[in-house]
């Protein structure tokens, strides 16, 4: 069968949401970064809030994800963007509020804006990527780097005498009153995607609740900081990233979810 | 019983050929072996074994570059 | 003839927000200056204007909360003192960069460090030259009385949106802790609409998408925006130098103070007076823009300048580029705290200056 046959607009079945830019992402071949700043634009699609979301970028790879996001974006100060997006969903209570954050920004140099804007219970949206490593700035370690795993400042593997113990912060915020829906995913499988996007979705759909804060942390790679092949990294989060940060909801509906 | 056939159209200029595409879907549909390079020097992926796809959205969905575009029809 | 009361300089600042319209204040308590918050609270602003008040976890996140609250097009304040305000650089070097309006009002206590809670005026050099990173300016507003507190946070807030730049009120622990008389402004509505052509209001499908940010990875681009905020500062000097000249037309001196030590100043210009000596008083009331002409047009008709702050020393290199080397020009002042007295100014005065 030719192949013209099928590529006719009545048999689309997957394209590409027009609320993300036409811009190509600056991001490495294979990194989770597009993947979620697609599922994020899709949510905003689906949901029809082009026009009452305001987003949030941080300082990390993703800096410029107001370029490839259309939409309102600001773009705050290294680890602030709680902060950030606390300021404009006070003053816009019924506009969707988002961040999008890595590790290091919301861990290690923005941990007491996280707490607390999980603990105020401001009725935001965070983003968390998680890919254990500082991207930006060349593969330095992050807060979430597993002990043993190697980068540019643990050339030797992060031991726990010297370098203390990797963080799981979104285990942390769930237990806070603030936050009423806290879920762990990952992109690089379909299914994952599609939960992924579930997650994304259900955390946007929150806000018109206003019961809390909703955050979801994708378990990502870093191939550049890795220092492997996009597929190779996939297979190496499986195989260390996942038994450390274990995938699923941890907390629905103000409740933590029982394991 | 009805037989899903598809087709992926790739936005060549987009794709990174980080080859993620290839690796996820079920039916081996799709290469970027060939020696041809996009304007950045990617080597963009194609579909090798048109035959084969389902339409099943699997690439689309995993790729970070919004590279592929799905289409569907019932046999 | 606008209400009477008698307030205190910090409580004159917090009722003054309400009353300009303010959308939002966001702060962390500090010594001296927590009446700030506090009479927020009591005032319930979110019942009398709808304002925004929040407490924040530091300075940190209260400047960034500004910074989000601000892109929204909104009217947006925080109040801190020294230290809190150092921390908030950061942020107000991203509301520069940005170009976003915010009011940020600081009452100033004696550093370095932890220093001390008494009031001083040692944060100048960090008010006027920018403070954190990069070229940048804020437009300094210096009130000498509670009356000048309230009305700053008025014209604070019009120079903030006029320029689309952050703008601080640079007080001290003497303002804002002493009582005085002071007429209330009318309030004014709180904003129903946001007009401005920057501000994230969510992307409607009759615009395009409006970013704030202060990021510009092409070097050029940073240039072109650096010049851009040149030219923007090139405007305020232009128009918004503002200062008080007090017995100055016929002065064969000048003293030169801002912020409470005017106060002093006024003082200390009338002991000379009735010694018989010439001396008239420059308070500058924007710190940055300085009043460098109206200085200048100085330097044939005087013999000599006596910079007085509580400090050791920092408007004094402002006021030597002004008369760019053709007066002399020296520094008298107590480090904040341990406050001079009118009698100690003219002391100096005659022994520095007159000599
Ligand atoms: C105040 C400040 N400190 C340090 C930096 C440098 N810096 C930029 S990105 C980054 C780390 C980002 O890592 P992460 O949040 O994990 O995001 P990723 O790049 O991995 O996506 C650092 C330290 C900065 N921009 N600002
Ligand atoms: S450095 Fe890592 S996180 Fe950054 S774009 Fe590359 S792969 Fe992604
Ligand atoms: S996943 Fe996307 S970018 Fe990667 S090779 Fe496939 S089409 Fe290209
Ligand atoms: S649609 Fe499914 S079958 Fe077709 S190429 Fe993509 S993954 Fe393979």
């Amino acid at each position: 069968m030719d192949l013209k046959e099928i590529i006719k607009p009545e048999n689309l079945v997957y394209k590409r949401t027009e609320c993300l830019t036409d811009k190509t992402l600056s991001y490495c071949p294979g990194c989770g970064h597009g993947t979620v700043h697609r599922l994020v634009m899709e949510t905003v699609d689906e949901l029809g809030i082009q026009s009452d979301v305001i987003g949030v970028a941080s300082v990390g790879c993703s800096v410029l994800a107001y370029d490839f996001m259309d939409i309102d974006m600001t773009q705050s100060p290294h680890g602030r963007a709680t902060a950030v997006a606390t300021g404009i969903k006070r003053c816009w209570p019924d506009k969707f509020v988002f961040t999008y954050q890595g590790d290091g920004d919301l861990a290690a140099i923005g941990t007491g804006e996280t707490i607390h804007a999980c603990n105020r219970g401001e009725n935001i949206t965070i983003i968390f990527i998680n890919n254990g490593i500082y991207g930006m700035t060349g593969g330095q370690m992050a807060p979430t780097t597993l002990l043993g795993m190697k980068s540019s400042t643990t050339p030797y593997g992060r031991e726990v005498e010297l370098m203390g113990n990797p963080i799981k912060i979104t285990e942390l915020v769930a237990q806070l009153a603030g936050t009423y829906f806290v879920s762990r995913q990952s992109v690089h499988t379909p299914g994952n995607v599609r939960k992924a996007k579930k997650a994304i979705k259900t955390a946007f759909e929150n806000q018109k609740l206003k019961k809390g804060l909703s955050l979801v942390e994708i378990v990502s790679n870093c191939n550049s900081g890795w220092k492997m092949t996009p597929v190779e990294s996939n297979k190496w989060m499986e195989e260390n990233m996942f038994p450390f940060y274990p995938l699923g909801d941890i907390k629905v509906e103000g409740q933590l979810v029982q394991k | 019983m009805a037989k899903l056939k598809g087709a992926v159209v790739v936005d060549v200029e987009r794709c990174k050929g980080c080859e993620l595409c290839i690796v996820t879907c079920p039916q081996k549909v799709l290469a970027n072996k060939a020696a041809k390079v996009n304007s950045k020097g990617y080597h963009y992926v194609y579909m090798e074994n048109p035959d084969d796809c389902t339409g099943c959205t699997n690439c689309a969905v995993v790729c970070p570059d919004g590279v592929l575009t799905v289409y569907r029809i019932k046999i | 003839m606008g209400e009477l009361k008698l307030m205190k300089g910090n409580e004159a600042i917090a009722e003054a927000a309400i009353r300009a319209g303010a959308d939002a204040y966001f702060g962390y308590p500090i010594t001296p200056q927590s009446e700030v918050m506090e009479y927020l609270a009591a005032q319930q602003p979110h019942k009398r204007t709808g304002m925004v008040l929040l407490q924040a976890e530091s300075e940190i996140a209260a400047i960034n909360m500004v910074y989000g609250a601000a892109s929204t097009g909104k009217k947006t304040m925080t109040s801190s003192s020294s230290p809190g305000i150092s921390l908030k650089m950061e942020g107000i070097s991203y509301l520069a960069g940005a170009e976003l309006p915010a009011l940020i009002v600081n009452v100033v206590r004696g550093g370095p460090g932890l220093g001390t809670i008494q009031p001083s005026q040692s944060d100048y050099f960090q008010a006027t030259k920018g403070g954190g990173h990069g070229d940048y300016r804020l437009l300094v507003l210096a009130p000498a009385s509670v009356q000048e507190m309230s009305d700053f946070v008025k014209l604070g807030f019009e120079l903030a949106f006029k320029y689309r730049n952050p703008v601080m009120i640079l007080s001290d622990g003497i303002i804002g802790q002493m009582m005085e008389k002071v007429e209330l402004f009318d309030p004014i509505p709180r904003k129903t609409e946001i007009n401005e052509p920057w501000a994230l209001t969510g992307k409607s499908s009759d615009r395009k998408k409006r970013v704030v940010t202060s990021l510009d990875l092409d070097p050029y681009g940073n240039e072109k925006h650096n010049h851009e905020l040149q030219r923007k500062y090139k405007e305020m000097e232009e128009n918004e130098v503002r200062f008080e000249e007090i017995d100055c037309s016929d002065a064969e001196y000048l003293m030169v103070a801002y912020g409470s030590s005017a106060r002093i100043c006024q003082k200390a210009i009338k002991l000379a007076r009735l010694k018989g000596i010439k001396v008239g008083l420059l308070r500058p009331i924007t710190l940055f823009p300085f009043p460098t002409k109206q200085l200048y047009s100085y330097t044939n008709r005087i013999k000599g300048i006596l910079s007085v702050e509580l400090n050791t020393g920092q408007m004094i290199e402002d006021i030597r580029l002004a008369v760019n080397g053709k007066l002399p020009v020296e520094h008298f002042g107590r480090c904040g705290g341990v406050v001079h007295s009118p009698e100690e100014v003219l002391a100096a005065f005659e022994k520095i200056i007159m000599k």
